[in-house]
């Protein structure tokens, strides 16, 4: 291994202009004359909207434009697009109500946009924004998830019969009817998993741009997927060829799902910048954030599971009802659906899964894929059910975990929900995570921890999940409007450096580290001489974006794929230079060689003679040193691992600390490790923001958001968690040829239920069985209250 | 209405005339350009902004510009030297304890504020002090590792 190949902790390239202060986010660009966009968004959860008086605002100082819904539709702008139909049970389509950049006719959420303004600075639009008279006749609101398809609630949109989208199923219903009759004992758990906010610390920022010269719009954007977001704008919004539009995704800072989308506010840039003939910027606040960014998660679920005599799992039936919000984003309607039950197998080999969704309609930000997106649900399901299992038959958790994994000898494993897993060894995972935690040791701890009057707890959780989702035929059959493949160009530059042009877009994840220590292992070459572009469309031919955990195992082998092709072509070039058979051609260290001879030429060399074809084999090989190759996976890739937790709680205040985490994960091959244990705690602490800290709320009456801010949002801080103890299993992925897996969303699916677990082991002695995420101290303190009350 | 505000930014005399509501972070992302100062929340509390102040660590984002006024202030541009990273910023990048760059340089700001004050800080210090500032790509693990090492490489 090289200081800068595969597998090394190479330091990252991106950081030193991080690091100074030279990174350049969205925000970070001025454009000549910009003016500043401020949105009026709806302060109403619903409300039919009246009359829009603009006249004062117009007049404000600095103010060159407002904007209504009216204006856009004098221009034909259409609506945003959903990205995936789901069909209903009985076959039929779901409900796709519109969702009007602007509001029309009603505001269907607090936060809603009703209006822009454009002035020279961002406090004169803040200003003028709030001289608008807008009218509005106030609705009845529900936020509720588990009551908003109730008869008798208020419809968010009049085509949603219940504020039902669909009421979708997966699974065979009759087989897990056998299995529930024939059971030995019947498990059940309620539970809910909370609305989360993603909250990547950059806000998100648009700027839009015009070209009268080129006719040519340009938007910088904080987006993960720039060029879905120009066919989004283009086919569904603005009516525009995608000749006439570059979007660029500069340095973005974070996103964790919430950045994928197609927002409102990245077209109204774009268009507004042609018609005020002016750059047009807009930032979004951190309150306005909570307010217009998609947010994650907000299931109700009812799940049972059956049990043999000797606690194997024979069937699992599951309701859920997922809230969408008030509006479809861009994959909101896949995420509670086709990224959720095809996970509900879980590391086990229940034979027997039915799983059905009610996705619906409330008066609330829309609902989309946050870290993990549909994964963490099910995970979370798996997770607790089994835990509860385990105290309903008197086994260790680990035991009745022990009892139904499915072994490594039976993979590649068919799931009862579709997935094949491509391999993985799940009972080695939870061993070993076992020994790395002390497991065998915490009796111990608990003693000495009661003796402090403290309650500690182990909590396990084995999961698996699904990255780099695909293939493309098999998502369009259930409903996908997108391809899921990724491409990548390698340009060898006449000098020998190299330029990977990725589809692909890091915000925070590291590419232009790790697909450069790919090229460097795979070519020979110097880690330096290696440059990853990405983020525009304009550079980038094309190119899906990242999300999901997709950019190694996807974006990563057509990297693998264009090298390939580049090698292949300089081994004809440099047999024609060595007068070799190119079969006699050998590449390794960063040379092309004839095979049992010393006779040579090295990359860069090769790349030369590419470029300044002198001595070149012109009849058979066009000039030039570069290809590209799209990879459109066979399969998802399925990582997985186990997570070890402990906790202590004070009984007195109800205060959880985690005291321990230890995680073993299988991610396949690492190209670079120190990037990979980062992805890991990163998510580990999203997944412990989930269980103890983090909801999005709403007031049930009036709709209004109750978490808004930062100080009413908890968002978990350094003292929040332990350092972690993360050690990582490798089974290569048959998937793809690098044999990775993708490591991003891993800590986010796993963490929550070890987290509950070890609470729930804490709290068992008192007959705690269950408690709903977060485990905030007062959650926690009522429930030992009343457990003892009950005792 | 405007108002002529000036300091000493990373050992420059700076001016600018600005609304006399304009923060100091907007001073020093607006008026000066030096775009390394983040804003990423809007009550005080991620910390993304943090500035040295007559060397000691604030939240540019809670002071008025003129609150600042013959003030020497610090941000992010101003801590290496050349081409030679300042050792907090050499830690960060040493240990991995940055992702997507946005919360660092308020890390990195707040780091060499901890290790002023406590020159040899143990984890649970580094957590604790870093209560104002937020990261949601890292799970702190690695910030406390940089912080620390930092800390030591300062000088310790």
């Amino acid at each position: 291994m090289t200081a800068t190949g595969i597998g090394a902790r190479a330091a990252r390239k991106e950081d030193r202009r991080f690091l100074t202060g030279n990174g350049r986010y969205v925000d970070d660009i001025d454009r000549p004359g910009q003016l500043h966009a401020v949105l009026a968004r709806s302060p109403h959860a619903h409300a039919r909207l009246g009359a829009i008086d603009a006249g004062a605002a117009r007049a404000a100082p600095g103010v060159a434009a407002v904007f209504t819904a009216e204006d856009l539709a004098a221009d034909n702008v259409g609506g945003l697009p959903c990205g995936w139909l789901i069909k209903n049970k009985d076959g039929s389509d779901m409900v796709e109500p519109p969702h009007p950049v602007l509001a029309t006719g009603k505001v269907r959420h607090v936060g809603d946009p009703v209006a822009m303004v454009l002035a020279e600075t961002r406090a004169q639009a803040r200003d003028a924004a709030e001289k608008l008279e807008i009218e509005y006749e106030e609705l009845d609101a529900v936020t509720d998830t588990a009551g908003a398809f109730e008869t008798g609630r208020p419809a968010v949109h009049d085509a949603a019969a219940n504020n039902t989208c669909y009421d979708w199923e997966f699974g065979d219903k009759a087989a897990v009817e056998q299995a529930f009759a024939g059971a030995a004992k019947i498990v059940p758990l309620e539970f809910v998993n909370q609305r989360l906010v993603a909250n990547a610390i950059e806000p998100r920022a648009a700027i839009g741009e015009y070209d009268a010269h080129d006719d040519r719009y340009t938007l910088y954007t904080t987006s993960q997927n720039p060029h879905v977001i120009r066919l989004l704008m283009c086919t569904a919004v603005l009516g525009l060829p995608e000749t006439k539009v570059r979007v660029v995704s500069p340095d973005v800072g974070g996103g964790f799902g919430s950045k994928i989308y197609h927002y409102a506010e990245e077209a109204l840039v774009t268009w507004a910048a042609r018609k005020a003939g002016r750059p047009v910027k807009w930032t979004s606040e951190r309150a306005e954030a909570f307010l217009s960014d998609a947010q994650g998660r907000d299931h109700v679920t009812r799940a049972e599971l059956a049990l043999g005599a000797g606690a194997e799992f024979l069937g699992l039936k599951i309701s859920t009802v997922a809230n969408l919000g008030a509006y479809l984003s861009t994959f909101s309607t896949a995420i509670p659906t086709y990224f959720y039950a095809p996970l509900l197998a879980g590391v086990y080999k229940t034979p027997a899964i039915h799983c059905e969704v009610r996705g619906v309609f409330t008066n609330t930000v829309p609902v989309d894929a946050y870290r993990g997106a549909g994964r963490p649900e099910a995970c979370y399901l798996i997770e607790r059910i089994v835990d509860v299992a385990a105290r309903a038959t008197g086994l260790d958790p680990a035991e009745i975990r022990r009892r139904n994994f499915i072994p490594r000898s039976a993979q590649p494993y068919q799931t009862p929900v579709a997935m094949v897993y491509d391999d993985g060894d799940y009972a080695k995972n939870m061993e070993d995570c076992l020994v790395e935690a002390d497991a065998a040791g915490f009796a111990e701890r608990r003693r000495e921890a009661k003796a402090r009057g403290k309650l500690r707890g182990l909590g396990v959780s084995s999961y698996i999940e699904a990255c780099g989702a695909a293939p493309s035929a098999v998502a369009g059959a259930l409903g996908a409007r997108a391809g899921l493949y990724e491409m990548a160009t390698l340009r060898v530059n006449p000098s020998g450096s190299v330029s990977i042009i990725t589809g692909t877009h890091a915000h925070g994840q590291g590419h232009e580290t790790t697909f450069a220590q790919l090229a460097s292992e795979r070519l020979g070459i110097d880690f330096d001489s290696i440059e990853v572009v990405h983020g525009d469309t304009d550079k980038i031919p094309f190119g899906m974006g990242t999300y999901g955990s997709r950019s190694l195992p996807v974006g990563g082998t057509a990297l693998a794929r264009a090298m390939d092709k580049v090698v292949e072509k300089g081994r004809k070039i440099a047999a024609h230079i060595l007068e070799a058979s190119a079969e006699d051609i050998e590449f390794a260290d960063g040379a092309f060689s004839v095979a049992g001879t010393d006779r040579k030429l090295a990359f860069a060399e090769v790349a030369g003679a590419a470029y300044v074809p002198h001595n070149y084999p012109l009849e058979e090989l066009e000039p030039g040193l570069e290809e590209t190759a799209y990879f459109d996976p066979p399969n998802f890739t399925f990582p997985s691992g186990c997570y070890a937790c402990e906790v202590e709680i004070d009984p007195e205040t109800g205060v959880v600390s985690v005291e321990r985490f230890t995680a073993v994960d299988d991610f396949g091959v690492l190209i670079n490790p120190n990037i990979v244990e980062g992805q890991v705690h990163g998510g580990l602490v999203q997944g412990i923001g989930q269980a103890l800290y983090e909801g999005a709320r709403y007031d049930p009456e009036s709709g209004q958001p109750i978490t808004g801010s930062y100080m009413d949002y908890c968002m978990p801080k350094a003292d929040c968690a332990p350092s972690f103890a993360v050690h990582t299993n490798e089974t290569r992925s048959p998937t793809n040829p690098l044999g990775v897996r993708g490591c991003g969303e891993a800590g986010a699916i796993g963490a929550p239920p070890a987290v509950v677990n070890a609470i729930c082991d804490a709290l068992n002695e008192l007959g705690v069985r269950h408690i709903d995420m977060p485990a905030t101290p007062e959650k926690v303190w009522r429930a030992i209250r009343d457990a003892r009350a009950a005792a | 209405m405007k108002i002529a505000v000036s300091m000493t930014v990373n050992g420059e005399e700076r001016a600018a005339e600005v609304e006399p509501r304009t923060l100091l972070v907007h001073y020093l992302r607006d008026s000066l350009g030096l775009k390394g100062t983040h804003i990423g929340c809007d009550t005080s509390q991620c910390g993304a902004c943090v500035v040295h102040v007559d060397g000691v660590a604030v939240k540019s984002c809670t002071v008025l510009a003129a609150q600042a006024e013959d003030a020497g202030v610090l941000t992010v541009e101003g801590l290496a030297d050349g081409d030679r990273l300042h050792p907090m910023q050499e830690a960060f990048r040493d240990n991995h304890g940055l992702q997507c760059g946005f919360c660092t340089p308020g890390m990195v700001m707040a780091g060499i504020d901890i290790a002023n004050r406590h020159p040899d800080p143990d984890e649970a210090t580094v957590r604790r002090q870093l209560e104002g500032n937020i990261c949601r790509c890292t799970g702190y693990h690695n910030i406390v590792k940089s912080i620390i090492a930092g800390a030591r490489a300062m000088g310790g």
